[in-house]
């Protein structure tokens, strides 16, 4: 059966989210004959609609359904009910993200092993390793059109990365480069090549970054056999007695309780709202949500040990013109408890307009330390920490006293930093501040974390049941037919932005479930 | 965003006898505020011409820009010019200058020295009126299109086909 499908088909696969997991898997069910129905919270917004503006495009993209927040970390004080800055619309953060696309690190995929047990972190090594995903990763950097990839240039130099690269080299680093981008550097598969706009976080006008709301998504509904509901949000998935899930229920674009049913349903929400969902799915059978035997799920939540450093020159630099993630040093990914710290860390430029960096450079800040530096707006280069953090128990999310507009708990956010953290994030500020000084800053500022947009780590996979949500194949340890595709997976965060992970995941998910479909094993 | 606006039909020296000088370059008249040199002056619709001059004056402390005119601050306040925020903004700036009043100033406008001022600032900066006229102006300030300028930032690029041919990568002394 062609789509629209049936709210009674129950031959059909329910995907939750339209992101890099739950777009992607889509698109890949969907070319393989599977039908699928993709539930989106949001709207759809294609390159037409992006608007070069940054509090405009917030509005026009962000989830700003309400979320709370406790634990010490800072976003906490000062955005509690912005935890993350992540998207509601077809596509998912896939419109948001900078396009960083980078494999894990072999050791990364087992952090328990090669770090050894830390204390207060609840370390755990993945079922699967870089070999295993190496053939998934080759297909995700096709697909994404990773620049440095498969023939594939690397995208020429703004002028915030020859600041960044000519600081890192001046400080003996050497792996730094333009990076391997999800933007082209050339025509790619019917895409056309950066213009260098900036903007890359509020959607791509050209199209040149991959985002799957104007690449899988269509191709996927092209088939026939995919059919994406805009505005529908996910109350509950239901089950049946032999506690088998059976469908989902959901509120429509009027507000009006629907319900499709199910073969197999897919959680793709994101790292907050996934486990939100699990969670507000309790029932008599599963009195502590859905997936939930082990207790993890919900827990552990990693959102990398992030910061960004900026410095301020004599002379002009223009940060915004150009990519806005235009650059990379390498040299402090690498596992060196010599530093102090398990795990390591990427230095990646990125560049914030006028109105986000007033907003986000120290936030509730004033007075002159503060103005004088907007003042110098103009003279400041910019790049952005990303670490591995470690899994706590503690970190993560609850169900919240709060109910948003249908009725439904909110998800509560809990983070504190662990010690790790705080001290690679330390390490990271001083490597980050030597850059710029090396090619004669004139100040520095160690900038916090902005709410985040790595949410990772909330279903874990883990090879045995006790351990985490999913396994293997992020096919939940209780319930066969339940899959989670999106970075609550993620048994540890690596050093490495995550997109091209959770799609090289979600290329192999699929590949798993139309085999297991096909020989009636779902 | 831009509510300020120019008096009808009066000129710059009929404005400025109708007004008195207030704080560093404000002239507060009778039912306007106004820029010392008339090149601005705005309407006051729910507060005191005075509250508005000593809230113009506060939103420049707490976000001091030398080279940022008074009336891109006087935008940024203006949304509290009405109606359902008139009492929680007068009962503010009336704390402010009280607060001013006990350190031995006329009040927060009489200050000379913005290190003076803000030290009165300071002193009251985790009461919920300052954290709301910070945080208003973080975007009534800021996201003001007209501000960009003064700053270097160029805003939206795409109509103009981004910068791959108007100097994204231009850095000359790097």
């Amino acid at each position: 059966m062609a789509a629209p499908f049936d709210m009674s088909d129950d031959n059909v696969v329910v995907i939750i989210g339209t992101g890099a997991g739950g777009g992607v898997l889509a698109n890949e069910l969907a070319q393989k004959g599977v039908s699928v129905v993709a539930l989106e919270a949001g709207g759809r917004y294609l390159p037409e609609d992006y608007i070069n503006d940054e509090w405009d495009s917030f509005g026009q993209l962000a989830w700003l359904d309400t979320r709370t927040t406790s634990g010490s970390w800072r976003v906490s004080d000062d955005f509690p009910n912005l935890p993350a800055w992540i998207v509601k619309a077809v596509g998912g953060t896939t419109t948001h993200w900078a396009g960083a696309s980078i494999r894990f690190q072999e050791h990364e995929w087992k952090a328990l092993t090669n770090y050894g047990a830390v204390e207060g972190a609840n370390l755990l090594d993945w079922p699967i390793d870089g070999s295993e995903m190496a053939p998934w990763y080759d297909l995700a950097e096709k697909k994404l059109g990773v620049t440095r990839t498969n023939g594939l240039e690397g995208l020429p130099g703004c002028n915030n990365y020859k600041v960044f690269e000519a600081g890192a080299k001046k400080l003996g680093y050497k792996e730094v480069h333009t990076g391997r981008m999800a933007i082209n550097s050339q025509e790619y598969d019917g895409r056309m090549a950066c213009q260098q706009t900036g903007f890359c976080f509020q959607g791509c006008k050209w199209g040149a970054k991959w985002s799957a709301a104007y690449t899988d998504i269509p191709r996927g509904e092209a088939t026939g056999n995919l059919e994406v509901r805009e505005k529908a949000h996910v109350a509950r998935i239901l089950h049946d007695d032999s506690g088998k899930v059976t469908g989902v229920e959901y509120f429509d674009a009027e507000g009006n309780l629907q319900m499709q049913r199910a073969r197999v349903v897919c959680v793709a929400g994101n790292s907050f709202e996934s486990p939100r969902l699990l969670l507000n799915s309790a029932s008599s059978m599963f009195p502590e949500g859905l997936g939930n035997s082990s207790g993890q799920v919900g827990r552990n939540y990693m959102r990398h040990m992030t910061g960004s450093v900026y410095g301020v020159f004599e002379e002009p630099v223009r940060m915004w013109r150009g990519t806005t993630m235009a650059g990379i040093i390498q040299d402090e990914a690498r596992h060196d408890p010599s530093r102090g710290f398990v795990g390591g860390y990427e230095l990646e430029t990125l560049s914030l307009g006028l109105p986000f960096m007033a907003a986000f450079l120290d936030p509730g800040g004033w007075g002159r330390e503060f103005t004088t530096a907007l003042d110098a707006y103009e003279n400041m280069a910019g790049m952005w920490i990303v670490g591995e953090d470690m899994p706590q128990e503690g970190n993560g999310v609850t169900l919240s006293e709060a109910e948003d507009q249908y009725g439904l708990k909110v998800a509560n956010v809990h983070f504190d930093d662990h010690p790790n953290d705080v001290a690679m994030r330390n390490h990271a500020y001083a490597q980050g501040a030597k850059v710029y000084d090396a090619v004669g800053a004139t100040r520095t500022f160690p900038t916090p974390p902005y709410p985040s947009t790595h949410n990772l780590g909330t279903n874990r996979m883990s090879e045995r049941p006790e351990d985490g949500v999913v396994n293997r194949w992020g096919q939940s340890h209780d319930i066969e037919n339940l899959f989670v595709s999106d970075g609550s997976q993620f048994t540890t965060g690596a050093a490495e932005n995550p997109t091209l992970t959770i799609v090289a995941l979600a290329i192999r998910q699929a590949d798993h479930i139309a085999r297991e479909m096909s020989a009636q094993n779902l | 965003m831009t509510e300020t606006i120019h008096i009808r039909k009066m000129t710059r020296r009929q404005l400025l006898s109708r007004g008195v000088a207030a704080g560093a370059g404000l002239v507060v008249g009778s039912g306007f505020v106004a820029g010392r040199t008339a090149a601005w002056a705005t309407e006051m619709n729910a507060l005191k011409p005075e509250t508005m001059a000593t809230l113009i004056q506060m939103a420049r402390d707490i976000y001091p820009h030398d080279k940022v005119g008074d009336e891109y601050y006087a935008a940024a306040v203006k949304g509290y010019d009405v109606p359902e925020e008139a009492e929680f903004t007068e009962a503010g700036i009336l704390a402010l200058d009280e607060a001013a009043q006990a350190r031995g100033h006329a009040g927060y406008l009489a200050i000379g020295w913005e290190r003076d001022r803000v030290d009165v600032l300071r002193a009251m900066e985790d009461t919920a009126f300052f954290q709301r006229i910070r945080g208003g102006l973080v975007t009534g300030l800021y996201n003001q299109k007209a501000v960009w300028p003064i700053f270097g930032y160029e805003g939206e690029s795409y109509s103009k086909g981004g910068y791959m041919y108007r100097g994204f990568d231009d850095i000359a002394w790097i």
